[in-house]
């Protein structure tokens, strides 16, 4: 429903970009990884790693701990869920809306239909 | 590609102008959409719809066929209250058509992949793709929720 599409549209404009879905699997099949490591699996610079991690990090779908040095990243899976159902979500809604319109349409349709049975009788 | 949409369809035992009023009058649609609804029933009128626990919702008609075709496009971004603009809303589309003498109601929800992101982001990105999704989002639920099961 529309609250709920509210809260995670900027999830799924986060997980839309295919580079930042790159940096998820990274992330995911490394467990954490620093902006550097992910950088030298995939053909982009490790400034833009690190640009792509913090709207991520902003969309809550990975979070940093500082080792050392350096922040690595880890995908929070709970988030990712979350986008994955959203879409699941819009569809309910609609499935939800369309039952309560035919609902309210075939009340209305068996009342005219009544009201015309009733003009016949008594004329 | 394919565009990214969302069809949803019912067959209804009611001809096509019964529903064609539950659809598009605001005294109907309180009772299947929004808990209130202002509604200019014309191309470019403007739409409010309200929930009680939520807020308002701004939207904006498109396309009026009676009683066939009905088109609005509405915000679902995180400006609920925002004016209606084409990087912060989707279109629903309602197609009515008879079957005999019932009426299959058609609707269909686009334009996900044209949400942009935060202002934060936009100004934050550099290499000036367009931003905005670029893949199906039953792909991308398909993809996060092999991602899921990976991440396990």
């Amino acid at each position: 429903m529309t609250p709920a599409v509210a809260e995670v549209d900027e999830l799924w404009a986060a997980v839309g970009d295919p580079t930042r879905r790159r940096v998820l699997d990274v992330l995911l099949d490394r467990g954490e990884a620093s902006a550097t490591v992910v950088a030298a699996e995939l053909p982009v610079t490790r400034q833009a790693v690190a640009k792509h991690l913090a709207v991520l990090d902003r969309a809550g779908l990975v979070e940093g701990r500082r080792r050392g040095r350096e922040v690595r990243y880890a995908v929070r899976p709970e988030r990712l869920d979350t986008a994955a159902r959203s879409m699941a979500e819009v569809a309910a809604g609609w499935d939800t809306r369309l039952h309560a319109i035919k609902r309210i349409a075939e009340a209305a349709a068996a009342a005219q239909r009544e009201q015309a049975r009733t003009r016949k009788e008594t004329r | 590609m394919v565009p990214q949409r969302i069809e949803r369809d019912i067959l209804i035992d009611a001809p096509v102008e019964i529903v064609w009023a539950v659809v598009t009058e605001p005294e109907h649609i309180s009772g299947w959409f929004s808990d209130t609804v202002e509604l200019d029933l014309r191309p470019g009128g403007a739409a409010a719809l309200s929930w009680d626990d939520y807020g308002t919702v701004r939207g904006r008609v498109e396309r009026v066929e009676p009683p066939h075709f009905f088109s609005f496009r509405w915000v679902v971004h995180r400006e609920p209250g925002a004016p209606v603009r084409d990087g912060n809303s989707t279109l629903v589309e309602f197609s009515l058509s008879p079957e005999g003498e019932a009426t299959r109601l058609t609707v269909v929800e686009s334009g996900f992949r044209d949400l942009s992101g935060s202002e934060d982001e936009n100004q934050g990105h550099v290499d000036g793709h367009r931003r905005g999704w670029d893949h199906e989002l039953g792909e991308l639920q398909e993809y996060a929720e092999k991602r899921m099961r990976a991440g396990r």
